[in-house]
């Protein structure tokens, strides 16, 4: 019984943690796209701009609730909640320290993978709930680009995996006492990265919303806490993914000194930031240009990564 | 872990049994995507995690959204006969209902901590890719044969015509 009460207590602070992080997340973005874009972002409301969280929270949960009334309305409504589901249960299985993680699964990899392949269902029945032509063409282009980003995505990981000898992603940390698995699968952390955007669907990959072409892709018809539940999937993703990048090719808690947690806190937000950076920094690619770049670049490299990788452990005898 | 299992396995013969009883293409799809779930959570609960996280990869995750794509590209016209129905709050209630229970039951496991498997020892990725690469070889290499003929089949439909070289369009 003291044992159940102690994991629903990690279970509900992870929680807890994960909805401020992706809150604070909001002002954080616009204060870093303000500095590496030479202006100064939200810097009125409160010290440094830090009461814009309040507000902005205060503003997405009194905007009235609305639907169009020619909109699927069942599927508009359970759409975003799909996509916060899906994403907080992949959280159960990142060890954030020893010992301090919801489940210790033996498959917690592939079960990442599987919920991250849920997650589509979201994007495509919320555009295509809104019958709207915008919302429907987003929805269409997220389908296609997170299904083809999806299978080089699960690829990267293989050698990862090979190396570790697990799926279980707290053997992967262990594994990596000796040498962080970024050295040894550099193309895999890249290939990683890349999908990892595409997944989250964050700038260089966002033709789902692009908004100087589709208005706001599959979210044009969604207000209020509804499109707050779009935004926040969207902010919980990229935490996700950045803590999967410290897991799998970084460590995850392994540092000295500092307490573990702190170590895989600070390198996780490090991988946030380098998010903020590329949405800074980089353009859209054209969608055909997408598609390809995904399936004759990055998928050959992935294969390819994995046949030498699996010819090196093979080698090594391990 | 009986239960779950018992109840798992009841839901995924229910919405089958809805798949094939839906006059509605939408309706069948929303089924078939949970019976698919429940049969994953069937195989997690007898022990085979790796099986259930395929189950869920492949088929709901990637030829499920395949199948919504496929529907979402030939929009039935609403003013079509018997087409408008799905779009009635009754329609999504069953599949709601169910997808609430798996996920009640997911969230149950993972609570209680995997390996508790039903009877049987788990099953790991390990036993299946030795199972696959011993024993099972050929069966592996025919699957394998297969789908590049579906690959190149789909490659040849999807082709483009090119009259340089006297194809016809």
């Amino acid at each position: 019984m003291k044992g159940i009460i102690l994991q629903t207590g990690v279970a509900l602070a992870i929680l807890g943690v994960l909805v401020a992080m992706s809150a604070g997340l909001i002002w954080l973005e616009r204060r870093l796209l303000g500095l590496w874009q030479d202006r100064y972002g939200p810097n009125r409301a409160g010290r440094l701009g830090l009461l814009q969280v309040p507000a902005d929270m205060i503003k997405i949960f009194t905007k009235e609730d609305w639907a169009p009334p020619f909109a699927d309305k069942p599927v508009f409504i359970a759409a975003p909640a799909v996509i916060m589901v899906t994403v907080l249960l992949s959280f159960a299985v990142i060890p954030f320290a020893p010992g301090v993680a919801v489940a210790d699964l033996n498959i917690g990899l592939l079960f990442f993978l599987a919920m991250s392949s849920l997650s589509v269902y979201s994007i495509v029945l919320g555009g295509w709930a809104s019958k709207n032509k915008y919302s429907l063409l987003g929805a269409l282009r997220a389908s296609c680009q997170m299904l083809s980003y999806e299978v080089f995505m699960g690829l990267s990981l293989m050698g990862v995996v090979m190396l570790a000898g697990s799926f279980n992603l707290r053997d992967i940390v262990e594994a990596q006492r000796d040498l962080w698995f970024c050295v040894p699968q550099f193309a895999g952390l890249i290939i990683f990265l890349v999908a990892g955007f595409a997944e989250s669907r964050r700038l260089p990959f966002d033709l789902p919303e692009a908004e100087n072409e589709l208005v706001a892709g599959f979210h044009v018809e969604y207000s209020g806490m509804k499109f707050g539940m779009f935004f926040v999937g969207e902010y919980l993703g990229i935490i996700l993914i950045s803590a999967l990048i410290t897991t799998l090719f970084f460590g995850g808690w392994l540092g000295p000194v500092l307490p573990p947690v702190v170590w895989f806190f600070v390198k996780t937000f490090a991988f946030i930031c380098w998010f903020v950076l590329i949405r800074a920094s980089y353009y859209r690619p054209r969608y055909d240009q997408l598609l390809s770049f995904g399936w004759k670049v990055m998928l050959p490299l992935a294969l390819l990564n994995l046949a030498i990788t699996g010819g090196v452990v093979l080698a090594a005898g391990r | 872990m009986n239960t779950v299992f018992y109840l798992s396995g009841l839901l995924a013969i229910l919405s089958t049994a809805m798949v094939i009883t839906r006059s509605n293409a939408v309706h069948a799809l929303l089924y078939l995507i949970l019976s698919l779930l429940a049969v994953a959570m069937v195989f997690f609960t007898v022990g085979a995690p790796f099986a259930a996280a395929l189950e869920v990869i492949i088929y709901a995750g990637a030829i499920m959204v395949l199948f919504v794509f496929v529907i979402m590209m030939i929009r039935p016209d609403p003013t079509a006969s018997g087409s408008n129905e799905w779009m009635r709050p009754a329609a999504w209630l069953g599949p709601g209902a169910i997808a609430a229970i798996l996920l009640g039951e997911l969230v149950y496991v993972l609570a209680q901590g995997a390996g508790q498997a039903t009877g049987l020892a788990e099953i790991g990725p390990k036993q299946v890719g030795i199972g696959l690469f011993g024993p099972y070889l050929l069966g592996v290499e025919l699957a394998s044969i297969l789908l590049l003929a579906g690959l190149i089949g789909a490659y040849h439909l999807g082709r483009r015509a090119d009259p340089s070289r006297g194809d016809k369009s």
